[in-house]
């Protein structure tokens, strides 16, 4: 009796030690990842949406135990939007912080100054949404988490004109219009290429101030060339004017959208409303039952519980997930690699497809993804003044690629 | 004729911005055109009045443009406030010009962070009955949304030269511009009087707020984009002049709507501060200067 | 301050920079220094016609993005050697200065400012369809492999900036002296009984706006290759035209050490908040600061030090 019950005893304390240490307390010296990020100024609404997304990352991987059984730790400053204050921040972080990796800010204007420090120490370095940055470093350590594919500039609006190229009678005319800013002028210069390419003829080709404030002069200007395509490159408030305008002057067309940033976003899509309907545009991930990835319900749940009261986007379906990702492939290299040498993590993240909440993930060798995964989705439905819709599937479906479509396209936009 | 059509609704649309515009520098003809202090936080204020309008739009259901009506009072009181401090420390001294114009670019930036931190960076919009709908004449458009703020505008223009004009309080304002010693000398406290002028300028940046978050989202850092354009239309206006203002707002406005129509939108700019910089070359007392 | 004093100050911290550079390998500090040293070369350029002839520019930002995109410009046209450009950045700079030299002419005070501000707004926007440049897209300044002896290109752009810098501050002290200064000064006071005087307020405001002009180019010349992204959003900075405001004016507008003291406390504050607040409260404390300072110190912190002075006497 006493034997039995000491063997159980021991079985039960032998079962124990034997589980994966996945309660444990990660413990040594941390691991630090550093990083600028826009706080404030133009880019923060993003900015501080991807830093809850990537501190929720630190605390994930560090309640599983952390990164080589060492805890993860951010360190971070603010680059208010301004260039300038790059190279100082992470000379910082670098020299005198002495951080183990770093990772890059939004945008092409906060990433492009950390480059050439970046490549001079040969760091590997992952970065968060810039358009072709890599195409005048060409550095073999860049990795881009935005899906724009091996061709950005011209892979950002393929689907859109594609989309419009198989529609019969094949549409004849496109106007571009393009806000005075980097990422909608390559956008548009994609934008322009992609049509002269697919046989289309380009009507009207102009860049507006972002400082305008109505837009309706430059909506007729476009009704004026009687368009069957319109491709706007547009920054959130502009967004927002140009949509207004054109169901303000009531401009016909057949399609209308493709590169206009902020119609992903929360507060806009609520205001917007029906005024939505048929706008066809890029995003990268939508609650589609196509692009349910494993892990990216959880995230946005605790993603949406963080962000209260903070007054970044309530629904996070744009950036915070790619922010996620970014960290996740960071992670998922080290615990490959075992290590943290620079060149080992960038052979590792050009040769292995990652798991991550935004799906599989393969670079090419410029860095940008192998692939491009640029959805074309379309506004179906929107009721006014809603914010949950947005939550669930059916509001914004996915009409391209071919192998994440959700629904067939409406044709052509009625407005 | 789609050229007329064009044309037509390029240049309604361009005063009906223009009226707009007027909004946001009625304030800064009082306060800078009248009294010549440069008030370079007034875009500032004008963008928290635009989230004054947000709040009570967004949890109330409240009109933006009742709204920012109801809180042009509370904004009154912190103009007054405001000058008090800047009298203090810097009319009374004689040190205002420079002094003034750096203590004012700090409480902008104090005001700018202070929303930032309070409401973040998001952009915010409002929910209006009217907003999507707009008026037809033939061929030409008049959106709500920008005619709306264009009455409103109107309306407080109007207001406004006529306190300025009618009563004595109003006329008091424009004595102490011109001639603060004589203003004395008539009884009345001539720092009681521009404190006065000072509040109401700050109060039309509450309408001036509400208007713009009517017409476009708002984010704490938009008021920079105006901070040239009101000084150039009060300028370009004549100082103290509150039609010359008003007009000059329309010209503006429509300059820039016909260059964004016929040129291209990029240049609108340059136009219409190149307006400016020709009208201060050639007549620097602006169009219905003093 | 004596002469002598002064050039050894002088000799002596351009010696102090060299030496770091063979000392301290840590970027960070360049960078940071980098920062201070352009705001500080800002801050006395705008003194030169701010403080000293008492027009108020507002356009500075324009000036330095001017000097910024003559950098990009050659860079991309011919490839040409970096003190080959700051020497063309500051004559184009000088040239514009000249230009709104002529400009006070017709306007006085405050329709001044607003004539420059004008002024920069124009030239962005013909930056913004200068498609050369990049226009609105913005234009990529790869580092450059060479860097003399020194161990980092952003070590070889710290003495630059340094030796820049160095020069700036003699030329303001030597204006602030000599007989230029003052009727610099007079025209400051009252330039219709300057005018009086037989003053010759034309050419010296010329002279005053020129400098200007060429400091805040040469200012900004070497900012693409610090910064590698240029676009106008960036160059044309609304933050680049209120410190060159707020630093001479928080250190005192009257005498060349003004916007030293200024540029160095306000510059200095900036970079440190920077690295370790990290939040909203950077813009807020600049806000602070001016408010604070001007309330309280209209004369900047040399009005202060004479204040002291006499009281000591």
């Amino acid at each position: 009796m006493r034997l039995q019950r000491f063997l159980t005893a021991a079985l039960a304390a032998l079962a124990f030690a034997a589980l994966p240490a996945s309660g444990a307390e990660p413990a040594g010296k941390p691991i630090k990842i550093g990083f600028s990020m826009a706080l404030t100024g133009g880019l923060a609404g993003a900015g501080k949406a991807a830093l809850i997304a990537m501190e929720i990352w630190r605390d994930d991987v560090n309640k599983a135990g952390g990164l080589l059984g060492r805890p993860v730790e951010l360190v971070y400053y603010d680059d208010a939007t301004q260039p300038a204050n790059v190279p100082g921040i992470y000379t910082k972080l670098l020299d005198v912080d002495k951080v183990d990796l770093v990772v890059s800010s939004y945008g092409t204007n906060e990433i492009a100054p950390a480059m050439p420090i970046v490549m001079r120490k040969k760091l590997v370095f992952p970065s968060l949404f810039g358009l072709a940055v890599n195409d005048e470093f060409k550095y073999d350590r860049y990795f881009q988490i935005m899906p724009a594919g091996p061709e950005p500039k011209t892979d950002w609006s393929k689907g859109f004109f594609e989309l419009a190229a198989a529609q019969k009678p094949k549409p004849k005319t496109v106007a571009i219009v393009a806000a005075d800013a980097e990422f909608a002028l390559n956008a548009a210069a994609g934008a322009r290429a992609n049509a002269k390419k697919m046989g289309f003829s380009i009507v009207y080709d102009k860049s507006y101030p972002p400082s305008t404030t109505d837009f309706t002069p430059v909506v007729r200007a476009i009704q004026a060339t009687n368009p069957d395509i319109v491709f706007v490159a547009s920054y959130p408030p502009d967004s927002v004017g140009m949509v207004k305008a054109a169901h303000e002057v009531g401009l016909k067309c057949k399609m209308f959208g493709g590169g206009m940033v902020g119609l992903q976003y929360a507060a806009i899509q609520k205001n917007l409303g029906p005024l939505l309907d048929g706008i066809i545009n890029y995003d990268f991930w939508v609650p589609e039952t196509t692009l349910n990835f494993p892990g990216v319900r959880d995230f946005l749940a605790k993603y949406q519980a963080a962000a209260v009261g903070k007054g970044v986007d309530p629904l996070g379906h744009y950036l915070p997930p790619y922010a996620y990702a970014y960290l996740q492939v960071v992670g998922e290299a080290i615990t490959g690699t075992k290590s943290l040498d620079q060149g080992k993590l960038a052979a590792y993240m050009h040769s292995h497809t990652f798991d991550t909440v935004i799906g599989k993930v393969k670079f090419g060798k410029n860095g940008e993804w192998a692939t491009s995964r640029v959805l074309e989705v379309q506004f179906r439905d929107v009721q006014p003044n809603d914010l949950e819709q947005f939550a669930g599937p059916g509001k914004r479906v996915v009409l391209y690629p071919r192998e994440w479509r959700s629904a067939e396209i409406d044709y052509p936009y009625k407005k | 004729m789609l050229q007329a059509d064009l044309l037509a609704n390029a240049v309604v649309a361009g005063i009906l911005l223009g009226g707009f515009y007027a909004a946001t520098a009625v304030g800064l003809a009082i306060v800078f055109g009248q009294l010549d202090i440069v008030n370079i936080a007034h875009p500032a204020f004008i963008i928290v009045g635009a989230y004054v309008a947000w709040i009570l739009n967004s949890r109330y259901g409240f009109d933006p443009v009742l709204a920012g009506v109801a809180a042009a009072p509370l904004f009154f009181a912190a103009g007054a406030l405001l000058y008090r401090i800047y009298y203090l420390a810097f009319e009374r001294t004689g040190q205002e010009s420079l002094s003034g114009l750096a203590f004012f670019f700090g409480v902008m930036f104090i005001i700018e962070v202070s929303l930032l931190l309070a409401y973040g960076v998001d952009y915010r919009l409002v929910q209006t009955g009217y907003a999507e709908s707009k008026w037809s004449l033939g061929f030409v458009d008049f959106p709500l949304r920008m005619l709306v703020p264009f009455a409103v505008s109107l309306a407080l223009t109007v207001g406004i030269a006529q306190y300025l004009s009618r009563t004595f309080m109003g006329r008091a304002i424009q004595a102490v511009a011109q001639d603060r010693l004589a203003l004395q000398l008539m009884g009345a406290n001539p720092v009681r009087v521009k404190q006065w002028a000072f509040g109401l300028g700050v109060a039309t940046a509450a309408v001036a707020g509400a208007l713009l978050i009517v017409i476009q989202p708002v984010e704490p850092s938009v008021g920079r984009q105006f901070i040239g354009r009101a000084f150039a239309i009060v300028v370009l206006g004549g100082m103290g002049s509150m039609r010359g203002m008003f007009v000059a707002a329309l010209i503006l406005g429509v300059v820039e709507s016909l260059v964004s129509t016929f040129v291209g939108p990029s240049w609108s700019p340059a136009v219409a501060f190149g307006v400016l910089a020709l009208t201060l070359a050639i007549r620097p007392a602006g169009l219905f200067g003093r | 301050m004596r002469n002598a004093v002064f050039w050894g100050a002088l000799a002596a911290v351009l010696v102090a920079g060299l030496v770091m550079t063979e000392v301290f390998d840590n970027e960070y500090y360049y960078n940071a220094l980098y920062v201070v040293l352009q705001g500080t070369l800002m801050a006395v350029a705008w003194n030169v016609l701010g403080g000293f002839t008492g027009y108020v520019n507002f356009g500075s930002a324009g000036f330095f993005a001017m000097g910024a995109y003559t950098t990009v410009a050659l860079h991309k046209a011919f490839g040409l050697p970096l003190p080959v450009m700051i020497a063309a950045a500051g004559a184009v700079g000088g040239l514009v200065g000249l230009g709104l030299g002529y400009l006070t002419l017709r306007l006085k005070g405050v329709f001044f400012a607003i004539a420059t501000l004008a002024m920069a707004i124009v030239i962005e926007t013909c930056v913004n369809n200068w498609a050369f440049v990049g226009g609105a897209k913005g234009s990529y300044i790869l580092t450059p492999d060479t860097h003399l002896w020194f161990k980092s290109y952003v070590q070889m752009l710290f003495m630059v900036m340094l030796v820049l810098t160095l020069a700036a501050i003699a030329i303001s002290r030597t204006l602030n002296a000599s007989r230029l200064g003052r009727g610099l000064a007079a025209i400051r006071d009252d330039e219709v009984a300057a005018e009086c005087s037989g003053v010759p307020t034309l050419r010296l405001k010329l002279v005053s706006a020129t400098l200007m002009g060429a400091m805040m180019g040469v200012a900004g010349a070497p900012f693409p290759f610090f910064v590698t992204f240029v676009d106008p959003v960036s160059a044309f900075n609304l933050f680049i035209a209120v410190n060159a405001i707020a630093m001479p004016m928080i250190g005192g507008t009257s005498h060349w050490i003004g916007p030293v003291i200024g540029a160095l406390l306000v510059g200095g504050t900036q970079e440190v908040v920077k690295v370790t607040v990290s939040s909203e409260l950077n813009v807020l404390i600049v806000g602070v600061m001016l408010v604070v300072f001007i309330t309280l110190a209209p004369q900047g912190i040399v009005g202060v030090v004479r204040r002291l002075r006499r009281r000591r006497r």
